[in-house]
């Protein structure tokens, strides 16, 4: 879907300001809310594209306005209701509707350290796929403009690049984040120059590596 | 961009903003320069609303929230990248094993992942400035950095990083010799890129210790450079 969140090659965003000594939350609440999210993985009802989908799905104008995690809980206020865990009413009292089951949560303290800091790396990384194209091949990132979870950005779309090098295959946003599968599919970095990109004005010898899923790609 | 448009536009949001909530719990935020948005205090409210409704419903554990924030808190941050860098300084067949498989090299160290996450290490030289964006949203290699910073994840950062990378640096300080190649990595997939900085001259007696308490989280990311303990007033 074509957007606000496709925010590369915008420019009346205003400067970039660096907070001296920022905390890692600012407000008490927003370590609950990503704390939340995290857990709630482990229910396994969604998955992280079907996250970042459900942030996608603000409406731009609250999108533009919210924080980062005012946005992460609108999101996870979606997926629990999509997903059935939660009814909008719950949400609203606050109070789990009358003779509603109590659940076991799926993940404990105990778990969190080993979980969150000692897993495997490339745990995503799938076999069975294919790749079409080899490093140094000349590729055209395609002009699409799908309505559902895309990763493939706007400013790239059309643009000629050369293959950098192959990542090996991970699943496919576009299918999984609306949990039609994971259809994996091997995933490149793409190096695009900077005046492919953004015309003359470029500096010759600049570049951008995008990340790019091999069907987003096609021969030039 | 005129910078008086610019004013205008922000007083004009600020007093929209204010007029449509007046308890506004980020006021002073203004004056700290915080990149993010103002936002109502009922946010305290709502969510604390919504926890006691999923520990009720028995959908996550209290003390596994605790946890997963005491963690991110204190456990996972810039320090972890700074030590991988400063081992690569040091260690040239370290260096060569992290440019050629991040993931085993960092787990050599005891980092691990968290996502499923694939990590690349991207290494500066006088010649190449590499430089780390997630334009779609806000990736970040959180195993090896801990969470992002508030302008990593901001509209600025992410539009201008792709389209005027030496316009960002020269903004937060960097200005970078016409001859350098800047590359740019928009991390749209699973790639988590981890940014290893040059060494900086006249660091040579320091302890791999004395050099990771050198290397910032900016450095990581490609927007700064590290500096040597004179100029950093670290170490």
């Amino acid at each position: 879907m074509n957007g606000v969140h496709d925010m590369g090659g915008l420019q009346d965003m205003g400067p970039v300001r660096i907070e001296k000594n920022e905390p890692v939350f600012h407000e008490r609440w927003e370590g609950r809310v990503y704390a939340m999210t995290r857990a709630l993985r482990f229910w396994n009802k969604w998955n992280i594209d079907s996250s970042r989908w459900a942030t996608e799905l603000i409406p731009p104008v609250e999108y533009l306005r919210m924080s980062y995690y005012e946005k992460w809980h609108a999101g996870m206020v979606e997926l629990l209701v999509n997903s059935k865990l939660v009814t909008r009413e719950e949400i609203e009292s606050g109070k789990p509707a009358d003779g509603s089951a109590k659940a076991t949560p799926p993940l404990t303290a105990g778990q969190v350290v080993p979980l969150f800091t000692q897993a495997q790396f490339a745990g995503r990384n799938r076999t069975g796929a294919s790749p079409r194209f080899r490093a140094g091949q000349r590729v055209r990132a395609r002009n699409m403009h799908p309505l559902g979870h895309n990763r493939l950005p706007r400013y790239a779309r059309g643009r000629f690049g050369i293959i950098d090098r192959d990542h090996g295959a991970f699943s496919l946003p576009d299918t999984n984040a609306t949990l039609l599968g994971e259809n994996p599919q091997h995933v490149y970095s793409v190096r695009f120059t900077a005046r492919e990109l953004w015309g003359e004005q470029a500096p010759a010898q600049d570049a951008v590596y995008i990340d790019m899923w091999d069907t987003y790609l096609e021969p030039a | 961009m005129d910078a008086t448009r610019r004013d205008f536009l922000v007083a004009g949001a600020a007093a929209a903003g204010a007029a449509a909530t007046p308890n506004m719990g980020h006021a002073q935020e203004q004056e700290h320069g915080h990149a993010h948005q103002a936002v109502p205090d009922d946010m305290t409210l709502r969510v604390k609303s919504l926890e006691s409704l999923l520990v009720e419903k028995g959908l996550v554990d209290r003390a596994a929230l605790d946890t997963l924030v005491d963690t991110f808190e204190h456990k996972l941050g810039p320090r972890n990248g700074a030590k991988i860098v400063a081992r690569a300084w040091v260690d040239p067949a370290y260096k060569k094993r992290l440019l050629a498989d991040a993931d085993a090299a960092i787990a050599e160290l005891g980092f691990g992942g968290q996502q499923g996450e694939k990590m690349v290490v991207l290494e500066n030289t006088p010649k190449v400035r590499n430089l780390v964006v997630c334009t779609l949203c806000s990736c970040y290699p959180w195993a090896v950095l801990g969470l992002p910073p508030v302008w990593y994840k901001s509209a600025p950062y992410r539009s201008r990083a792709v389209i005027d990378p030496r316009g960002v640096l020269r903004e937060l300080g960097t200005e970078l010799p016409a001859g350098v190649e800047v590359r740019v990595w928009d991390s749209t997939a699973d790639l988590r890129y981890l940014v290893l900085p040059e060494r900086p001259a006249g660091t040579e007696k320091l302890s791999e210790a004395q050099l990771a308490e050198l290397v910032t989280r900016d450095a990581m990311i490609g927007v700064a450079n590290v500096l040597p303990p004179r100029e950093g007033g670290h170490a």
